[in-house]
């Protein structure tokens, strides 16, 4: 049960990109397809999920003093690591498409915050959990915001060279396409979110104290 | 000519915040105020210049030296990391009064992505020193004008009243910021 609460935590009530706002710049600059944005919360997930493992690992031994210089080296060995596989086995376009966006994930703050607020204080399996939590926010986040952009910008949906016209193309409003839409669907979506999470919780209250007044 | 080409599309037509999408985190986070941001701009344009020198300097050690491919990323993160820490300290000791305003926008400034982007740029555009110099001073200064009019705009839009409750707060200061991103795409249009 414990472990569910640790992944929930991270896809949703403490979802990176849309509640606690950490690693915002893929969220917009690789949000234009469907397949960078897979490609880059695939590539996320690997370097979180092995530097909360190895932080995890080296808890005990690392002093407290250096231990984000530590943490920093780690991160930025993965993440070579991790560019050098994508460069080779990803299509060369999604790798051009994505640029410098996997290299930044050293400095990306969801990877150094977790390590930093949880890996460094429990043990390896509920690290996993953790990381994993997160970066599926991380990627579900993106995900529907590259969803939205790329419908609605170019009104197909691509994957690997082969696209679906959905909406006719005269019908496509090519802002969402462009920079500024990056920033205004990113906006919608956490406003649609905050919406969501708003009529939730006001439902608990109701049937809280229906159940109060019930129990009078 | 081209230098001020160079100057002009870091400063606005290729702007580091609203076209490339970097430095977003700060630029959402301490944006609320503009003396915060006012303080993020000048700590973050002295240390992307400097840092962006050493690695310049340090870029051609590593060609010599033929690691540049693998060693790159983890020698220009270790650089800003301790070269933050190190600027960290001299303020402290010779200029207190800037290291008090600065305050903790100046730690935060080693996970800006910023300043490893500038340094990955000028190695990947293969800049000379005074291209890296005018590259670096306008894409900090272009960084510090957006989040500084960010900043007045969102002291306007905390003070408005009829808001929606789901669009309060950095939903609608992300959708201001692609406004301003549309302002801003009208200079991607010159060359020189």
């Amino acid at each position: 049960m414990k472990k569910l609460k640790i992944f929930l935590n991270g896809l949703i009530y403490e979802n990176p990109t849309l509640v606690i706002f950490l690693g915002m710049c893929p969220a917009l600059g690789t949000t234009n397809k469907v397949e960078n944005a897979l490609y880059m919360s695939l590539c996320v997930l690997a370097v979180l999920l092995l530097s909360n493992i190895i932080i995890s690992l080296i808890r005990k031994i690392v002093p407290n003093e250096v231990r984000i210089p530590v943490y920093i080296i780690i991160i930025a060995t993965l993440v070579s690591i991790v560019d050098m596989l994508f460069h080779a086995y990803l299509p060369y376009n999604v790798y051009q498409s994505l640029g410098s966006f996997i290299s930044l994930i050293v400095v990306n703050c969801i990877i150094l915050g977790r390590a930093e607020s949880f890996a460094n204080k429990n043990n390896v399996l509920d690290s996993i959990i953790d990381a994993l939590g997160f970066a599926c926010g991380f990627a579900v986040a993106i995900i529907v915001v590259a969803f939205f952009r790329e419908l609605i910008g170019t009104g197909a949906l691509s994957w690997a060279g082969h696209s679906l016209q959905i909406i006719p193309k005269n019908y496509a409003i090519s802002l969402f396409a462009s920079n500024s839409g990056a920033f205004i669907a990113l906006g919608l979506v956490v406003a649609l979110y905050s919406f969501v999470m708003n009529v939730v919780k006001d439902n608990k209250k109701t049937k809280a104290a229906k159940t109060a007044s019930e129990s009078k | 000519m081209e230098l001020f080409g160079i100057a002009f599309a870091a400063l606005l037509g290729s702007n580091i915040i609203l076209s490339r999408f970097l430095g977003i985190c700060p630029f959402l986070g301490v944006s609320k105020k503009s003396s915060s941001a006012i303080g993020m701009g000048l700590a973050l344009i002295a240390v992307v210049i400097l840092s962006s020198l050493i690695c310049y300097g340090l870029d051609k050690l590593l060609v010599l030296l033929e690691m540049q491919s693998y060693l790159e990323l983890v020698v220009f993160i270790l650089v800003i990391a301790s070269f933050v820490q190190l600027l960290e300290f001299f303020l402290k000791k010779y200029i207190p009064s800037l290291y008090k305003s600065l305050g903790v926008y100046l730690p935060l400034i080693t996970t800006n992505c910023v300043v490893l982007q500038v340094c990955l740029d000028l190695v990947s555009r293969e800049y000379n020193l005074l291209q890296t110099l005018v590259y670096s001073l306008s894409v900090s200064v272009g960084y510090m004008i957006v989040i500084v009019i960010f900043s007045h705009i969102r002291t306007r839009l905390d003070n408005s009243q009829n808001m929606p409750k789901a669009f309060k707060g950095n939903a609608i200061a992300l959708i201001t910021a692609g406004l301003m991103a549309m302002a801003f795409m009208a200079f991607s249009g010159f060359s020189f």
